[in-house]
């Protein structure tokens, strides 16, 4: 049983990159096999960015009983004698609207800080890009191997709020520095939780470095039962505090306030149009599949199959299967709950997650000193471990939401 | 490597400089931040990824912040009041007098540290030592550090809640 670590599907990505490679004249191959590595992320990204959001659309046109975008086909050629009639379910529409976002006028307000106003969108997608270097997308498909890479990872991410600061500030309007100082308070708020929803992770493998937990999750029990940190009491109240704190990170709807179209009137894109506009966008897509990647390799196994059998498909398929479902999560997440007010959305993070995930550190430190504990004790271990976690909730919800719910409605006679 | 080195030293002292010449704030303090980045580079230039991270972590993420919400929540006119106002000799000497002081107990400081001797194959440090290491041998130095971290939190706390009863906006 398994062969699955060579096979030739495993493999044939790496053996492309090095045959491309070894065409070169020696002094620049290393030069060509960073690059290609950069290309391949910016490409593979790039379109899984694209698809993202005509999947978002199509899939929130179905929560809402539409039918989303599905005209566009394939535009015209004056050189092809005929005209392909498909609209392929409207699956270009993601390149119609980059032809549009960059054929569209960039509005520049007359009293901004040019510079910054111009800067702001750069660096925002160029960091929320870094953040992919060190996510192991399969066995060998790690960009950079870097013994701090979690802490590299969320380094990278902090350079998010700085634009976002820049981007409001620079358009010299009140209404965008607001919202900015706004969207800022949400996002360090969150900033917490999401990093203390990972300690428990390092604690547990003693590691920064991702390649190694992916590597600490790859065991079964008889075979079946992946050892995925989530199926375990600790990893599971991490992991939904992650994903509760990786929404709000990337501006997702339900703590979607910093843009909230319909409402506020953008927020600190007020003032951009066009292709800066779309970078915007872009940088969140990028930063929500960056952070669904973390959470896939933290929390759910990363490249690992679920169960040992299914190890003969290539392990960077599983990577993007579970990627995929994460961000179908997100999508189905926006279509069905409603947006938080500003001080819901601050309670729920230092009142109720912050606490939590404190607690749940407390639990993996549980977790990592009964780790010798055997036969009934195992019970005992995984009992003790679930109560540390349910006994708070509950009690944390009750006496936060006393007073709060459920609401009764009270209509006019 | 030198050219690298002296590219990071560039940008790192080229922003701060900057930073101080400028007359606008929020430049001044983004410039600031610029500055903390190349040192960043610089410690990443040298080897030590897990301090560069960290540098980046606190100081573009964290610091950066406070700095930013300092300069824009504590201004109370408009940006041509910002400016410095003309220095007069007496505060001149007290400026030169602090550095000096300033200088002779760091400098002091440095001297009297006995450091190591280079080893002559640089050590093998990985983010687990490191982390053994602060835990271990430097934990009180550690948690001496958080505690006035969070004086001085508690301090700016103190310090920027202005007095309610005085607050046109909040009378009824």
């Amino acid at each position: 049983m398994s062969p699955a670590p060579d096979s030739f599907l495993e493999r044939a990505p790496l053996e492309l990159r090095d045959w491309a490679v070894n065409l070169l004249p020696a002094p620049t191959q290393w030069l060509a096999h960073q690059l290609i590595t950069i290309v391949a992320i910016l490409a593979v990204f790039g379109l899984f960015f694209a698809f993202t959001t005509i999947a978002e659309r199509k899939l929130l046109a179905r929560l809402q009983n539409r039918l989303g975008p599905n005209r566009t086909g394939v535009p015209k050629f004056s050189i092809l004698p005929w005209h392909l009639k498909h609209t392929l379910f409207g699956l270009s529409q993601p390149f119609a609207d980059a032809v549009k976002a960059i054929t569209k006028e960039d509005i520049v307000p007359a009293a901004a800080d040019k510079v910054l106003h111009y800067l702001a969108p750069v660096t925002v997608v160029a960091f929320s890009l870094m953040g992919f270097a060190v996510l192991p997308f399969g066995r060998q498909y790690i960009p950079v191997e870097l013994d701090a890479a979690l802490l590299y990872f969320f380094a990278a991410g902090a350079a998010t709020e700085l634009a976002i600061f820049m981007a409001g500030w620079s358009s010299r309007n009140k209404y965008s520095l607001l919202a900015a100082m706004r969207a800022l308070a949400q996002l360090i708020s969150y900033e917490l939780p999401l990093i203390l929803s990972v300690v428990p992770i390092v604690l547990v493998t003693g590691t920064l470095s991702t390649k190694a937990i992916v590597v600490d999750q790859g065991f079964w029990t008889f075979s079946l039962l992946p050892h995925w940190f989530v199926f375990t009491p600790w990893g599971f109240a991490g992991f939904i505090i992650f994903l509760v704190s990786a929404l709000a990170e990337s501006n997702r709807s339900p703590f979607d306030l910093p843009e909230a179209e319909s409402e506020l009137i953008a927020g600190h894109l007020t003032e951009y149009s066009g292709f800066k506009y779309a970078l915007f966008f872009m940088a969140e897509y990028f930063g929500l599949t960056a952070l669904s990647g973390l959470g896939v390799t933290l929390f759910l196994g990363g490249w690992q199959a679920p169960c040992e059998f299914l190890q003969f498909i290539p392990s960077y398929l599983w990577f993007m299967m579970k990627l995929i479902g994460m961000i179908v999560f997100f999508i189905w997440v926006r279509g069905t709950l409603l947006r938080l007010r500003i001080d819901q959305l601050t309670r729920l993070s230092w009142q109720f997650l912050v606490p939590m995930a404190l607690l749940n550190l407390g639990n993996a430190a549980f977790w990592v000193l009964s780790a010798h504990w055997a036969g009934p004790l195992q019970l005992v271990r995984w009992a003790v471990s679930l109560a540390i976690i349910v006994v708070p909730f509950v009690v944390m919800g009750r006496s936060l939401t006393a007073g709060y719910a459920p609401r009764t409605y009270r209509y006019a006679p | 490597m030198t050219f690298a080195l002296l590219l990071i030293g560039l940008m790192m002292l080229g922003s701060a400089a900057w930073a101080m010449l400028g007359r606008n704030l929020i430049h001044s303090a983004l410039l600031l931040i610029a500055s903390w980045a190349g040192v960043a580079g610089f410690y990443l230039w040298a080897g030590a990824e897990f301090v560069a991270f960290a540098q980046v972590l606190v100081y573009v993420g964290a610091v950066s912040m406070v700095v930013l919400f300092a300069v824009l929540l504590t201004r109370q006119n408009q940006i041509s009041a910002t400016l410095i106002e003309p220095a007069s000799r007496a505060r001149a000497a007290t400026g030169i007098l602090t550095a000096a002081c300033v200088g002779a107990i760091f400098g002091a400081a440095i001297l009297s540290t006995g450091f190591h001797g280079a080893a002559s194959a640089g050590p093998v440090s990985s983010v687990k030592r490191i982390g053994l290491e602060l835990m271990h041998r430097n934990g009180a130095a550690l948690l001496i550090v958080g505690v006035i971290l969070t004086v001085a939190l508690l301090g700016a706390t103190v310090l920027a809640a202005s007095d309610s009863k005085n607050s046109p906006e909040d009378l009824p």
